[in-house]
């Protein structure tokens, strides 16, 4: 398999490869497209099993001339099976949690970026940077130490302390920008066009991209082979979403999988819903919105890949809905309890968006849902604030005791 | 009343290269009314069927228009009209 050239996806118009990312001609988004032709599903299966344990065993799928590297290889994170939260949901179903907070920064961030910081490399860039809203500005900044590259990491300077400290460490450049992430991402367009920087999700965005179908490679792989019947992932800018559909449709197209697209189902906060806002509208663009939510990881009121995001909700019979931050916080609660695993906001909105679809009797009996919990917890402990009371005792038997008495007494 | 117009590196080569246009125009339809007057290859790049395309940003001096009041836009004097692709981020 080798990558042949950029096409858009409006028009098809294509493009060398290189640091590109809007259609001259439409203004349309760039995409990497691949030769399947020649090949082998058998043979690319041993191949994969006998890869390293990480994303770059689907090196073939990624869009480099060469064999990436990266020190920091993120991927094959856990597939987790959740019964518990099926009974708590109520359905007959499979549940499986993949969970991406498993990454070497914490969050699915870590896949997009190893893409993109290789890339950078092999177009010969030496600084990397990117427009963030937290956990990609993790990702970016390690990633660039871990290379060697220098790194310019740009924020909305109100995101939460955690997500600005485990940047900072790093040694990038830290800039907070007064305003919120459209803001930031208009400046970082901007800024593209003058420094001889690759901002992994301005002008290496479609490469960057690419990062996200090992999660639906992974999922499969971790499946037996298999496609699930249903899953729920969350959208800020909707690329997650469209490009592990695109993986598992480039894995069905060359015979790797066999069956359909999953059904997918979107997750917003409802304080900035706008491609949930296009889905139930029946919109084929999403209306922009001013974000106001405890989920800053998905806070993008200008989704670029919105309109992409909307049609491949309807086109797998699926659906886009949001929740609210009270709904959030008691999903990442639910999670907590029910699998052990502790994911931030966007997680929440995810898992609540699930109950949602649960509630409304959607998720048939024996379905197999895969749900992607792209961040952790840790990142965003503010949410889980004043939820449970902690008892504080004097450190002798009497006074655990007397705390205790009804809990213990038989 | 005189407005910079900043087009993107994607645009430039219906530009003849340049990066600022100064037109004029007191809303953003105006503007860029004048911008296809003096680059006619412009035009069937950023609209379709007289509206903006679907990828194509337009701020007024850092601001989204579709904030405000989208090709009605009004333009103060010195302002700066910023076109952008919107196919960036996330």
């Amino acid at each position: 398999m080798a990558i042949e050239n950029l096409k858009c996806k409006e028009c098809g118009a294509t493009y060398d490869l290189g640091a590109h990312f809007a259609c001259e001609h439409c203004f349309g988004p760039l995409e990497v497209a691949y030769d399947y032709s020649g090949f082998d599903p058998a043979e690319t299966k041993r191949k994969i099993q006998a890869g390293s344990q990480g994303i770059w065993r689907y090196a073939d799928f990624l869009p480099f001339e060469g064999r990436p590297g990266d020190p920091l290889e993120p991927g094959l994170t856990p597939l987790l099976r959740a019964d518990r939260l099926a009974d708590r949901l109520g359905v007959e179903a499979e549940i499986w949690i993949k969970n991406d907070a498993a990454n070497p920064t914490h969050s699915f961030k870590d896949r997009v970026v190893a893409v993109a910081v290789a890339k950078a490399q092999e177009l010969g860039f030496e600084t990397v940077a990117c427009a963030s809203t937290g956990n990609l500005a993790n990702a970016v900044a390690a990633h660039a130490a871990a290379a060697g590259l220098e790194s310019y990491v740009f924020v909305p300077a109100n995101l939460e302390e955690q997500k600005l400290l485990a940047t900072g460490v790093y040694g990038t450049n830290l800039v907070g920008v007064r305003g919120n992430y459209d803001d930031v991402n208009r400046l970082c367009t901007q800024l593209a066009e003058t420094r001889p920087w690759a901002f992994v999700n301005v002008n290496l965005r479609p490469y960057y991209a690419e990062g996200s179908k090992t999660l639906a490679y992974e999922t499969a792989e971790q499946l037996g082979w298999e496609l699930p019947d249903r899953v729920v992932c969350p959208i800020a800018s909707g690329s997650l979403f469209t490009k592990v559909g695109r993986g598992f449709q480039e894995w069905l197209d060359i015979g790797l999988l066999e069956g359909a697209q999953p059904v997918f189902n979107g997750a917003q906060a409802e304080g900035c819903s706008p491609v949930a806002t296009a889905f139930a509208e029946g919109w084929d663009v999403c209306k922009p919105q001013r974000p106001d939510t405890i989920a800053k990881s998905l806070a993008i009121g200008d989704p670029a890949d919105g309109p992409y995001a909307v049609e491949h909700a309807r086109r797998t019979e699926g659906g886009i809905d949001s929740v609210t931050d009270a709904e959030i916080r008691d999903a990442i609660q639910l999670l907590a309890e029910t699998t052990g695993i502790f994911t931030e906001t966007a997680g929440g909105v995810t898992v609540g968006v699930l109950k949602k679809l649960a509630e409304r009797g959607e998720i048939a009996a024996g379905e197999r849902v895969v749900v992607y919990i792209t961040g952790e917890g840790l990142k965003t402990l503010d949410a889980t604030r004043d939820r449970f009371r902690m008892h504080e005792i004097d450190p002798d038997l009497d006074s655990f005791e007397s705390e205790f008495t009804q809990e213990v007494s038989v | 009343m005189p407005v910079t117009v900043k087009i993107p590196t994607q645009l430039r080569a219906a530009t003849g290269g340049e990066a600022e246009l100064e037109v004029s125009g007191s809303t953003v339809g105006e503007v860029l009314d004048a911008v296809f007057e003096a680059h006619g290859g412009l035009r069937e790049r950023i609209t379709q069927d007289g509206d903006l395309r679907r990828f194509v940003n337009v701020y007024v001096s850092g601001e989204d228009i579709r904030f405000q009041q989208g090709l009605e836009t009004q333009i103060d004097d010195g302002a700066e009209v910023t076109i952008l692709p919107a196919v960036a981020g996330g």
